[in-house]
């Protein structure tokens, strides 16, 4: 590089960066150093950065949510369009699995009732919480991150690490608490990570996301035998959820020999949850 | 007067329209990721920065940059700072290229936008990965990249119309 074209790109790289352009209140070299402030004092946990994060959240969930409105139209509509195509076949699969179920309740009630005589002598989790439920105000898809905003904050007594279930099956955990509003990490993000047991067989594992639909087995031996359609439930460990809240069941196996898990709920239907934490039983 | 009022409105916000799109793409994420396409994913706030600071800086202000990056972040959940960051680093591109550049045409600009979002890709992942620990799937990335890239040249094309229609020439 010639001394001429070396200073060409200085020129062009100064009045680039450190000049204010027309019509510009700030040059990009400040703006660039105040992302770069709030980054580290981010990383540091800097008290006066999380007050500015919490109302910059208050405003922009809310403002989201009315700006999704006719996004979560048309997704609404799509999804519409593609249930009533599946309808008939799905009414016929349904009427059967209720004959099944129903015979099944019967029994499963006695199993119940045993199960709860059992955990009050090992002084297991078994009481839950108020249940707290929520209404997803902000459901971003992102490539990267798998997560929901909902309506409910440290106002209505939610905690941070809170299980998240839709119907009876788990969906996620909260990871971020603001006054109004807070932050699902749901199952299927890369970096949630739930204790879990596999029935049959009871083998305890880490139940990890994949960042797509799905979950995945992690830190259990190869030697495992495994049935496909096992079911998946929180173990327990770790004392944030009790044990037993059913998750989804082991897919078919792939060929890398990698676990992968179905969720029982479809995450992209959620519009409500259930929040709650999970206490000893004192009786 | 009423109308030349109302003339005056609807000007300032064809003027400002590509600040409020900027807005409203961090703020609503339209990505199409609700059509469940396992192979698709494109970042928008890019294209759109990248577009309007090389054409009509004026159109953007960097302040507003910064804070719809910060909004960004908050919507998606990243830390604090990484999307106003990649947003600025864009702008600053932007700028330089258009500073070295004498004849523009679409496919030079087309190019350097890649290089652009290479480098501020690579920047975002190492900072999310390496300072904040966070795990992202790196094929997730490539694969965001290589459509944003390619939806370029399609959002260039009809911003050149809009700009036409609303600003009469090119600045470029």
């Amino acid at each position: 590089m010639d001394a001429g074209t070396r200073d060409d790109f200085i020129i062009a790289i100064r009045s680039a960066f450190l000049k204010k352009e027309n019509k510009q209140r700030f040059s990009l070299i400040f703006l660039i150093i105040l992302s770069t402030i709030f980054l580290a004092l981010g990383r540091i946990n800097f008290k006066a950065i999380d007050y500015v994060k919490i109302s910059i959240k208050e405003i922009v969930y809310r403002s989201s949510f009315v700006v999704s409105v006719p996004e979560n139209y048309l997704k609404k509509t799509y999804q519409n369009i593609q249930s009533h195509f599946i309808i008939y076949n799905d009414y016929f699969e349904i009427k059967s699995e209720i004959k099944e179920l129903k015979a099944q309740k019967t029994v499963d009630q006695f199993i119940v009732e045993e199960n709860k005589r059992l955990k009050k002598i090992i002084d297991d989790y078994v009481a839950d919480s108020d249940e707290v439920v929520a209404k997803i105000i902000i459901d971003k898809n992102s490539p990267f991150l798998r997560s929901l905003i909902v309506n409910k904050g440290s106002k209505n007594d939610i905690k941070l690490g809170m299980a998240v279930l839709d119907g009876s099956y788990l969906v996620g955990k909260v990871v971020e608490v603001n006054y109004l509003t807070s932050r699902i990490l749901l199952l299927s993000d890369l970096n949630s990570k739930i204790p879990i047991i596999i029935e049959p067989g009871a083998f305890q594992s880490i139940l990890s996301g994949t960042g797509k639909n799905d979950g995945i087995i992690q830190y259990l031996k190869e030697n495992y035998f495994i049935k496909e359609n096992s079911t998946i439930y929180t173990s327990g460990a770790g004392g944030l959820f009790k044990a037993g809240i059913p998750i989804g069941k082991i897919k078919k196996q792939e060929l890398n020999n990698e676990k992968k898990v179905d969720f029982f709920s479809d995450f992209s239907q959620l519009r409500f949850v259930k929040i709650m934490s999970f206490k000893k039983d004192e009786n | 007067m009423v109308e030349f009022s109302k003339i005056t409105i609807t000007n300032r916000l064809l003027r400002y329209a590509p600040i409020l799109l900027l807005f409203l793409s961090v703020l609503n994420e339209f990505d199409f990721n609700y059509l469940e396409l396992k192979y698709f994913s494109f970042n928008f706030p890019f294209v759109l920065i990248f577009y309007w600071s090389l054409k009509k800086v004026e159109s953007l202000g960097y302040g507003l940059i910064f804070i719809a990056g910060l909004f960004n972040d908050v919507v998606t959940g990243f830390p604090m700072g990484v999307s106003s960051l990649s947003y600025l680093l864009i702008c600053g591109f932007a700028a330089y290229f258009r500073n070295i550049t004498l004849n523009p045409s679409l496919l030079k600009d087309w190019l350097f936008f890649l290089l652009t979002i290479l480098v501020v890709n690579s920047m975002m992942y190492s900072l999310l990965v390496l300072f904040f620990s966070f795990d992202l799937n790196y094929y997730d990335l490539i694969v965001n990249l290589i459509f944003t890239f390619l939806l370029y040249v399609i959002c260039a094309n009809a911003f050149e119309i809009y700009q036409k229609l609303v600003f009469g020439t090119q600045n470029v």
